[in-house]
């Protein structure tokens, strides 16, 4: 082990994962021998664009121009007057076109596919948000995209399946197993291996094989770079601590990553805890799991005795997945990030705030994030600042939360 | 010598090719598996490759998965996998076993408890989908200590440099898959099967089989003609979704499709030889 644990602060730069794809014991290449091959592709592909002027100068480009960035932080000075702690500050990812952080990312692989002359694009998702993120750039780049769906999800998002339609996209909704997120990465992983040839994979969040998580964090980081600069402009100095929601771990890496050698700033990863981590449902792998090796990677996993993967529980479809990101289970065992867990209940209630003191509707994960912040922001002095992601709006969860209080629309 | 290798020597003396079948263990229930392995051996089978079930198998298509969740339905698992194992060993100590499935039940159990165990109850050797050369550094060596075969998957896509690393690493056979696609597909292209067969065969000295869409007598016969094993698996698997409800039905099903295969891999052999 490299990382000093009780200082919280890693010895030397950080400069994870290995060229093998390892964040410590965590990440690696588990998959099928066929995908050994595609995957070397993309490897060293990723590795030749991502130094390349031309790849940067377009991507900071459609960045710009199409997603809309760089996103603001706010200062929720009437939240944070409410809970009469520290200053809460929202990375507003939620303003990026498409509602959510995921584009940040599909716009980069994207831009990868077409260098890559790939002219058929395949996705993975839960609650849909990265299937519309997807569907979206390969429409504007005209490339053909299917989108792997649980067929419990594709039930219970039926607007973002329509939205994902709209966009050209087709939607395939997966039977078996469990049918829903982490079936649908199955299913992916099958038609990437039958199609190889002419397919790109453009996963979701900070999970798969390597170079996965590593590229999608890379694609996120932007969040975390603009933050830093906009926190010290606007504060002059560095939030005390970060809050993100953690499903697969995108968001969270994206904003945690370009602070993991300030160890002044605290790290808090928030999982969904469903009906309560005592209850057994819920999406809390690190809160609750133990290491395992799903979907190409080795990580925290919630898995029965017998090392099969169970299902999961959360109000959020975008939490509900039973691993996390290679890089999370690492900077939970070096104690440099701390994940703690928000059950449905809470993050509903957290919703509810930030939605009647800022005008503000945020995502369902977004609002496990916030409800985690008014905790932590009630034990810390108003001269601190915590810096939140606000990862997604809620337009998408509107049924959701409606049918839970027992509204019809 | 292994097993396995006795297997493969003795084939070669009377000039014949192995029929591998695969079964998922607890499919559709615990009390079908060992009589149907004796069955098969019976039929003609010279190795036998029983799936562990696994909640995700990404590499597999609809009918092993199905399987898998028919296993699992009654809590099947690399232990009890491994106690069918033990029981039929009791009246086969000759066949070998190969346990074919995914990483993370053998995670779960220990790679130490694993190959204990394994050793223990008379399995022979183990096939990880989901564990390539370049993460097997802290199994394999387990595994060849306590004398359990690695068998390593090739690919249509795998290099000659990968062919020699597996040849190097593998023990008992090198496994090519037919096809970019999971298990169960269609579109098999044996001229092309063969002439990657015959490469492989360039670089390595251990037996080499050939599965993944293997559906029929004709194709078993084609495909021994060229390789050294020949391995069934949805063909069958699809028998047991079909007579779920008679064992008996579905066991003689899969009695028969042995039986033609063997037959015509027999004869294939012969007219070469
Ligand atoms: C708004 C929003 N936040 C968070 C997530 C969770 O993903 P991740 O943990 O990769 O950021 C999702 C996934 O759908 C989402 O839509």
């Amino acid at each position: 082990m490299t990382l000093i644990k009780d200082s919280g602060r890693v010895s030397g730069p950080y400069n994870l994962p290995d060229e093998r794809g390892h964040f410590g014991p965590y990440g690696g290449i588990f998959v099928a021998e066929t995908l050994m091959e595609p995957l070397t592709e993309l490897r060293a592909a990723y590795e030749r664009y991502r130094t390349d002027p031309d790849f940067i100068a377009e991507l900071d480009h459609d960045l710009k121009h199409y997603v809309g960035r760089p996103s603001p932080v706010y200062h929720a000075a009437r939240l944070s007057r409410e809970v009469g702690g520290a200053q809460i500050y929202l990375k507003r990812e939620d303003l990026n076109h498409t509602g959510a952080h995921k584009v940040n990312n599909t716009v980069g692989q994207a831009l990868l596919a077409r260098r890559m002359n790939k002219p058929r694009i395949i996705a993975e998702t839960g609650a849909g948000q990265h299937g519309v993120a997807t569907a979206t750039v390969a429409a504007r780049l005209g490339l053909k995209c299917i989108v792997y769906m649980g067929a419990v999800d594709v039930e219970r998002q039926s607007l973002n399946v329509y939205r994902m339609k709209l966009l050209g996209a087709e939607v395939v909704p997966v039977e078996s197993g469990s049918r829903t997120l982490k079936d649908a990465l199955n299913e992916a992983l099958r038609d990437w291996v039958t199609h190889v040839d002419d397919t790109f994979y453009i996963i979701g969040t900070v999970a798969g094989p390597h170079p996965y998580p590593a590229m999608v964090r890379d694609f996120q980081s932007v969040i975390g770079r603009e933050a830093k600069q906009q926190m010290r402009e606007l504060t002059g100095r560095l939030p005390d601590a970060l809050v993100a929601c953690v499903g697969g771990g995108s968001n969270a890496i994206g904003l945690f990553h370009p602070f993991i050698d300030d160890g002044e700033v605290a790290m808090y990863g928030v999982e969904a805890a469903g009906d309560g981590i005592e209850t057994g449902r819920h999406s809390a792998p690190l809160s609750a799991g133990r290491p395992g090796v799903l979907h190409g990677n080795r990580t925290y996993l919630m898995e029965d005795e017998d090392g099969e993967i169970i299902e999961t529980h959360s109000i959020s479809a975008g939490l509900d997945y039973p691993g996390v990101g290679p890089e999370h289970a690492w900077l939970k065992d070096s104690g440099r990030a701390t994940y703690v867990g928000i059950t449905d209940a809470q993050a509903m209630e957290g919703f509810h705030t930030l939605t009647l003191t800022e005008g503000i509707i945020p995502a369902l994960e977004s609002s496990h994030a916030v409800a985690y912040a008014i905790q932590l922001a009630a034990t810390m002095r108003p001269d601190q600042q915590i810096l939140v992601n606000l990862s997604g709006r809620g337009d998408k969860d509107i049924n959701t939360i409606a049918t839970r209080e027992g509204i019809r629309l | 010598m292994s097993r396995i290798q006795n297997t493969f020597a003795a084939l070669r003396e009377s000039g014949r090719k192995a029929l591998i079948p695969f079964l998922t263990a607890g499919d559709p229930t615990a009390e079908f598996t060992v009589p149907c392995m004796h069955a098969m051996v019976a039929a003609g089978a010279d190795i036998i490759e029983l799936g562990i079930p696994f909640s995700d198998p990404m590499a597999d298509g609809p009918v092993i998965q199905r399987a898998s969740e028919r296993a699992l339905a009654h809590k099947m698992s690399l232990r009890k996998t491994l106690a069918l194992v033990e029981a039929f060993r009791r009246t086969d100590t000759v066949t070998p076993v190969v346990l074919m499935g995914y990483l993370n039940p053998i995670e779960s159990l220990g790679y130490r408890t694993f190959v204990e165990r394994a050793r223990e109850v008379g399995v022979d050797g183990a096939l990880t989908v989901d564990l390539p050369p370049e993460e097997s550094g802290e199994l394999l060596p387990l595994m060849l200590e306590a004398g359990l075969d690695p068998i390593f998957l090739l690919a249509p896509n795998s290099g000659p440099e990968r062919v020699q690393e597996m040849s190097d690493l593998g023990r008992g056979y090198l496994y090519y898959v037919s096809l970019k696609g999971v298990t169960g597909a269609s579109n098999l292209d044996l001229d092309d099967v063969e002439r990657r067969i015959r490469a492989i065969k360039e670089i390595s000295s251990l037996p080499v089989g050939v599965g993944f869409g293997v559906k029929n007598a004709e194709m078993a016969g084609t495909i021994a003609r060229f390789a050294d094993a020949v391995v069934v698996g949805s063909a069958l698997v699809s028998q047991i979704e079909a007579f779920q409800d008679s064992p008996d039905q579905a066991q003689a099903q899969i009695v028969d499709i042995l039986r033609a295969m063997r037959e015509a891999m027999d004869a294939s052999a012969a007219r070469d030889a």
